[in-house]
This record gives structure tokens, C-alpha cells and sequence, in this order.
């Protein structure tokens, strides 16, 4: 019951176009992949109840990924809060993330970190590191080292505050799993533009 | 000004100073406060539905056909998720409504209270913006700016949540002022610069074509005029997708026809062969665009559209343009009337030739028969019997759909109200509800078919006990067609659950609703029962018996480009070739 198909390019001069495999879905195929990179983005949002749980759910309804993300009011006059998230996706998406942030009614400006100008990123670890002996020295000239301060120490272990870029911060971890590190608590990324201007 | 109240009496002055006259609407425990405040007073008028999917779709029918913001009341629990689908409607079709929800009382809330559901969690995906008022000093001004949120830039959906304590509280409520929120301002103005630049582009074009959409209607009946301007100046072809039918009037010959899945051969390949394509009020949906990274390659694209998310989403543009159609029209006239030139009428003389080619096809060409209705003919009929009178027609989803919108001649807007992002069946019966109250005097007519309508057919009661006389004409082929449709063509033909079993007498259901109930099975007797219908003053239920095997085409199916379109064989063949791609289907 089923019609013949009609050659493409029967009219007009029209090349063959390639045959793409057909798929059984009522939708069609993905296009081919650009290149992934990461980006932050740092929002300025109304700190209203539910503003995050929009952002979120944005995030996770739509797909996009959340490598990290820190939130907290910065001007308590006007009920301000900035939100920092470091995503990754292809242009396409990281442009298409923007602008769906920027729909969202709380929203009132989106600013790509990556893509604006010099900007600084920082994170704050702080890490627990238990042991005796050779590797509590070593602990603690390493911590010297990457100019982490102690905020808790007994006669077997070490709490060390470090803050730096994510780079840094993950060496640090890395360095300290040998030494007898028992656990980490990290903040996500923040950032902030370089310079005298305000987002 | 400002006057104290109770909360539920707020509910009802914002409404009314918004100049809503008609509210949707189910009771329940949670929202008595305000059906008690609806009760002692007579401005806003409210329509009580049979189930709350019913309210919300029906807001949106009347805020479609009027292009107003329309709104609805619906309680807590079951009443708030009933209501989520039209929602999710509203938010992919863009229309604006305003849904109140009751709630549990605030101390209740978190505490699995009777009738209680995160409202605000569960609908904050489907719909523009919610709010959860939990003080009543904060009602007035959540209740304006619902409804400035709702209508301003791109028009969608949003929910009120207001606890019963909170309906019951006193407070000073205050009128609708001019800076309804301090945050959200969308842009309405194009940039000058790009539409200087558009028009350039337009001057220069050897095969242009305007592709239009629901925007355009979403701006507001001056678009529509603005757009029939622009395009009698250029002379350009123009398509517009299922929501913007109506914009531009289909009797005009440089109407191409409806483009995209099931669109004419015509509009899909002036759309492919195009090198300008003018997108205004549209969003390049994946049932337009087909196979993307073949969509249109040679063409130049600009794109207007209020919502910067929708523009370079799927598909690259050259030259993107936010702003409100209406006043990006404006402009566009403006700078065309102002810089020199025109178009290049020896291109546009060749590229007429062509689009004439094309039509020549008869891609819309069907067997007919004298034995047995095709739909297809049932549509032209309706057409016929109804364009000389006010008519206003909204559709369910599936095959009916499509042959609705190829077959009947939209020239005006806000006459087409259809679910076209979400696909809802079920939607055409209380959207002709919601239409009708908007405008009792007019003609309403819900294509329907025979599988969608009876998702909501219980509306019927509503619209027997408001007097409006909906009538319902189902295209009844016994199958979800557009569904076995695809079964056919891309899974061998096993009709899995989309054969309609069981299906009602419809003629006593009508007259079970009180209602009158028409059968016709002969094309003899279409023209005289179609009448029949248009001229019984009471809501009729219309049960045409059509030729179950019609399938929808042209289409372009899954993974293909605009120009591999299948064509129905009773359209004009050129060749008998059977392709590679027609061996793996057949």
C-alpha cells in the first residue's frame, strides 16, 4: 500500500543527496559532534525561593552538564545572588545554555567568564590527612608548599585549608592520597572578571 | 490606591482589573475561599469544565482566538496535575494563561497533607514562571506580574500556587501599576543595523521565500497585516508553518501552502532551493527542518524572533533579529520603502516559474471515491459549506490534523487554534469550548478524530450547560491513523495498539450529553449533513465515517531532507524509477 518514493532532485539540477540510514524514529538523527569545552558562567539572579532549583532544573531538563556550581546572595539590599557553574557542551550548546538561562524570569544577566575577558577562578578545599611519623612530615612540607594553612591539627592527623585554582587544588589531593588523606570538603569554582568593571 | 481584603477577594479584583471576563474552572477544598469570593460578586464569569485538563486547554482556546491572557482555577492535588498537560501545552505553543492553583495551608506544606503536591516543583519545567505566595502582603503584586510575565516577549504559561491560609488572610491590595517587574523586560525592537541588513539581502535575492510562524499571530493581528504588507511589496513566495496558519491568507497566489512533515511539494522545495530564507515568528522545529545538516544548504537565512534562545538553537542563521514581529515588520517596510531598488524581478520571474513546476504536482491529490468518505474530500466540504461564515476551528492530533491544515483555507489569524509543539489528543474539544465562550455568536468546529476525542470528550456537558454550540466532526477512520501511519511505513505494518476497538455509538453519546448526534457514511450525503450540523442551534457530535487506509502525504519521513519528500500516488507522477530508498521501504 505503500507509495513509491519519489527520485529527489527529479525538477531541478540537484545532486543525489547522501542517504542517511533510516531510522524508525519519528525524529531525526543527532548531527555530528563539534568539539566540547568548558565553560563558567557566572548569574546574577533574584534571591527568591526556588530560584536554584530553576536553574537546576534547567540544567538537568535540558540535558546540560554541571561540573560545578556555588551559589550565595552578594548584595543583601536588593536580594541579589550570583550563581558560578562551570558547564561543558559545544559552542552551539554553551551559546544555547546562555540564552536559556537568560530567559528564565529571575535571571537578570548571564556573563561567560570564558569567553569575556581575563578573569580569576578559585576554589577552597579543605583536607584531612591522618598519619604518623615520616608521612605526617612530609604532609606538612608539602602543605608548606602549596601555601595551604593548618586549621586543625592532633597528634595523628591534619586539616589543611587550601585555596587555588581547580589545577592546584586537584595536585594538592592527588599528592596527600599516599600520605594518608581520609577526606576532602570543596567549594566549586568561583569566579570574577579582571579589572575595574562589574558584571 | 489601595483597600483592604481577604486573599481570595484579591484573586478575583486582579483578575478583573486585568480584564478577565471568563475563568476556567473546577472546585475543590483547597480553592473554596475563592470560589466562595466568585460566587458573591458578578464581573469575572467563571465556566465550570468536567476536569481540569478540560480548564487549561480551554484557556488556552480562548486566549489563541482572542489574544488575550486567559486563565484558569483549578485545586490543589489532583486539580494542579490535572491541569499539568495544558500547561506543558501552553508552554510549547506559547499562549498565555494565568493558573491559579489552591494549596495546602503553609504550616501544611512539606507535611503530606490531604490533596497536597509540590505544585510549584512539578510544574516549574512546563511552564514560563510559577510563584508560591506565602505571604499575603506579596498576592497583589505576584497576581500582576503573573499576568505581565504571562503576555510579555514570548507568551506562555504560568501558576499562582496560594495556600488556603493565604486565601483567607487579610491585607492591602493594590491596582496593576506600570512596572510590573523589575527584572524581566524582554526586547521589542529589533536592531536597526540588521534589519537594514535583511532588507539588503532581500533586494538582492534570486530565489527568496518567507517562512513564517506562530509568532506572527502571537504579536497580534497587526503583524498579520504588516505581513501581508511586506509580501505584496516584494512579491516573495511565503510558507508558514502549522501555528501560523491564517496569518497570510491561504486564497492569495503567493501562498505556497504549509510547509514541513506533511506540508505541500511546493513550499518544502522552494524551502530547499531557496538562497534568502526569511524565518519571522518561527523556531526552525525539527517537523520543519527534516534532516538538519541537509536542510537548505545554499540558503542565506534571517531569522526574527522574540526569544534569543530560539534563534541559531537548530539551525545556523545569518542574520538573527530579536524583537516582537509587529515592530520588526514596521521596520523592515520602512527601510524597504527607503533605501533604493527593489527586487530582482527577472530572478524573481524565473523562480515563480519554478515554484509553478512545483505546484504542478498536485502534491495534495487524492483518489476520490463515490462509495466512501475520504477525509480529505470530508475537509474540502466543510471548507466549502463554511468559509462565508464566522468560523473559528480547532483540531485534535493526528492525521485529521494535518489534513485540516492542507485542506482548509485559513485568511485571517486567530481563527486556528491546534496543539502543534506538545501534540495533545484531546485538546480540540475544550479549545472549541474556550473559543466559543470568547465568541458566542461565531461558528466553532472541531476537527476531531475518532481516538483523540474521547480524551476529553466529557467537556461536551460543559458545553451543554453554557449553551455553546461546539460541534465536534470526527474524522472517524477507526484507527489512530497518524500513528498507524508511521506503523505502515516504518515498522512493517504491525498495527501494535492503534486500532480503535470498542469504540462508542456517537450518535446516542451526543444525545447522552443531551446534545444532537449526526452519522454520515456516503459522500452523497456529506454536503446535507454537514448543514445539518452548521444550522442545529446545540452542540453536535459529527461521526463521518472515512476510508480507514488514507494516509497523510506529502511526507518527509524520519531522517530525510525537504527534498525526498513521498508523495501520495494519486498525485502526478513523473517517472517510475523505484529508488534504493523506496526498495528498503516497500
Amino acid at each position: 500500500m505503500l507509495d513509491r518514493p519519489v527520485k529527489p532532485g527529479d525538477d531541478t539540477d540537484q545532486e543525489e543527496t547522501a542517504v542517511n540510514t533510516t531510522t524508525t524514529s519519528h525524529y531525526p538523527v543527532a548531527p555530528t559532534a563539534q568539539k566540547i569545552e568548558a565553560h563558567t558562567l557566572c548569574c546574577l539572579v533574584d534571591n527568591e525561593p526556588g530560584v536554584l532549583a530553576r536553574v537546576i532544573g534547567l540544567f538537568s531538563g535540558r540535558g546540560y552538564n554541571i561540573d560545578s556550581l556555588t551559589v550565595s546572595e552578594t548584595e543583601h539590599q536588593k536580594h541579589l545572588s550570583r550563581i558560578t557553574i562551570v558547564t561543558r557542551g559545544t559552542p552551539m550548546v554553551i551559546e544555547q545554555i546562555k540564552n536559556q538561562l537568560d530567559r528564565l524570569v529571575p535571571i537578570h544577566r548571564v556573563i561567560d567568564m570564558t569567553l569575556a575577558g581575563p578573569a580569576i577562578e578559585r576554589e577552597l578545599a579543605m583536607v584531612k590527612v591522618a598519619g604518623k611519623g615520616q608521612a605526617r612530615v612530609e604532609a606538612l612540607q608539602l602543605a608548606e608548599a602549596f601555601r595551604a594553612r593548618i586549621i586543625d591539627t592532633t597528634t595523628e592527623s591534619f586539616v589543611f585549608e587550601v585555596t587555588g585554582s581547580t589545577d592546584k587544588i586537584e595536585s594538592f589531593i592527588n599528592l596527600m592520597i599516599p600520605l594518608g588523606l581520609v577526606e576532602v570538603s570543596r567549594t566549586g569554582v568561583v569566579a570574577i572578571g579582571r579589572g575595574p568593571e562589574g558584571m | 490606591m489601595t483597600r483592604e481584603m481577604t486573599g481570595a477577594e484579591m484573586v478575583i479584583e486582579a483578575l478583573a482589573d486585568q480584564g478577565v471576563e471568563h475563568i476556567f474552572g473546577y472546585p475543590g477544598g483547597a480553592v473554596l475561599p475563592i470560589y466562595d469570593a466568585l460566587f458573591q460578586q458578578s464581573k469575572v464569569k467563571h465556566v465550570l469544565v468536567r476536569h481540569e485538563q478540560g480548564a487549561a486547554h480551554a484557556a488556552e482556546g480562548y486566549a489563541r482566538s482572542t489574544g488575550k491572557v486567559a486563565a484558569l482555577l483549578v485545586t490543589s492535588g489532583p486539580g494542579a496535575t490535572n491541569a499539568v498537560t495544558g500547561l506543558a501545552d501552553a508552554l510549547m505553543d506559547s499562549i498565555p494563561i494565568v493558573c491559579i492553583t489552591g494549596q495546602v495551608p503553609t504550616h501544611l506544606i512539606g507535611n503530606d497533607a490531604f490533596q497536597e503536591c509540590d505544585t510549584v516543583g512539578i510544574t516549574r519545567p512546563c511552564t514560563k514562571h510559577n510563584y508560591l505566595v506565602k505571604d499575603i502582603a506579596d498576592l497583589p503584586r505576584v497576581l500582576h506580574e503573573a499576568f505581565y510575565v504571562a503576555g510579555s516577549g514570548r507568551p506562555g504559561p504560568v501558576v499562582i500556587d496560594i495556600p488556603k491560609d493565604i486565601q483567607f488572610a487579610k491585607g492591602m491590595y493594590f491596582k496593576p501599576n506600570e512596572f510590573p517587574h523589575k527584572g524581566y523586560k524582554p526586547r521589542m525592537k529589533g536592531d536597526l543595523d540588521k534589519i537594514k541588513q535583511a532588507v539588503e539581502m532581500m533586494k538582492h535575492a534570486k530565489r527568496p521565500v518567507f517562512y513564517t510562524g506562530g509568532g506572527i499571530i502571537n504579536s497580534g493581528p497587526k503583524a498579520s497585516k504588516l505581513l501581508r504588507e511586506l509580501v505584496k511589496l516584494t512579491g516573495f513566495p511565503i510558507t508558514s508553518t502549522l501555528m501560523g496558519l491564517g496569518a497570510f491568507p491561504a486564497a492569495d497566489p503567493q501562498w505556497l501552502g504549509m510547509l514541513g512533515m506533511h506540508g505541500t511539494w511546493e513550499s518544502n522545495w522552494a524551502m530547499h532551493d531557496c538562497d534568502l530564507m526569511i524565518c519571522i515568528g518561527a523556531r526552525f522545529d525539527d517537523r520543519i527542518t527534516g534532516r538538519i545538516d541537509a536542510f537548505s544548504p545554499g540558503s542565506k537565512k534571517i531569522h526574527v524572533d522574540i526569544d534569543p534562545s530560539s534563534i541559531n538553537k537548530n539551525v545556523h542563521v545569518d542574520v538573527p533579529i530579536v524583537g516582537d514581529c509587529t515592530h520588526v515588520l514596521e521596520d523592515m517596510l520602512a527601510a524597504w520603502r527607503s533605501s533604493p531598488g527593489g527586487p530582482d524581478k527577472a530572478a524573481l520571474g524565473s523562480w515563480w516559474k519554478q515554484i509553478e513546476k512545483w505546484r504542478a504536482r498536485k502534491s495534495l491529490a487524492y483518489k476520490s471515491s463515490t462509495e466512501v468518505i475520504k477525509p480529505q474530500y470530508a475537509i474540502e466540504r466543510l471548507f466549502a459549506l463554511t468559509k462565508d461564515r464566522d468560523t473559528y476551528i480547532t483540531t485534535e492530533v493526528g492525521q485529521h490534523q494535518m489534513w485540516a491544515a492542507q485542506f482548509y483555507q485559513f485568511q485571517e489569524p486567530h481563527r486556528w487554534m491546534t496543539s502543534g509543539g506538545l501534540g495533545t489528543m484531546g485538546y480540540g474539544v475544550p479549545a472549541a469550548v474556550g473559543v466559543q465562550m470568547a465568541h458566542p455568536n461565531s461558528l466553532v468546529i472541531d476537527i476531531a478524530g475518532e481516538a483523540s476525542v474521547l480524551m476529553t470528550l466529557q467537556e461536551m456537558s460543559t458545553a451543554v450547560q453554557y449553551r455553546l454550540p461546539i460541534k465536534i466532526f470526527i474524522l472517524n477512520n477507526q484507527y489512530m491513523g497518524m500513528v498507524r501511519q508511521w506503523q505502515e511505513l516504518l515498522h512493517g505494518g504491525r498495527y501494535s495498539e492503534s486500532y480503535s476497538e470498542a469504540l462508542p455509538d456517537f450518535v446516542k453519546m451526543a444525545e447522552a450529553y443531551h446534545a444532537h448526534g449526526i452519522r454520515c457514511d456516503k459522500p452523497g450525503d456529506l454536503d446535507r449533513a454537514i448543514m445539518e450540523m452548521i444550522e442545529t442551534p446545540k452542540p453536535v457530535i459529527f461521526d463521518c465515517v472515512v476510508d480507514p487506509a488514507e494516509n497523510c502525504f506529502p511526507m518527509i519521513p524520519s531522517g530525510r531532507a525537504h527534498n525526498e519528500m513521498l508523495l501520495g500516488d494519486a498525485a502526478e507522477s513523473l517517472e517510475d524509477a523505484i529508488t534504493e530508498e523506496g526498495k528498503m521501504l516497500v
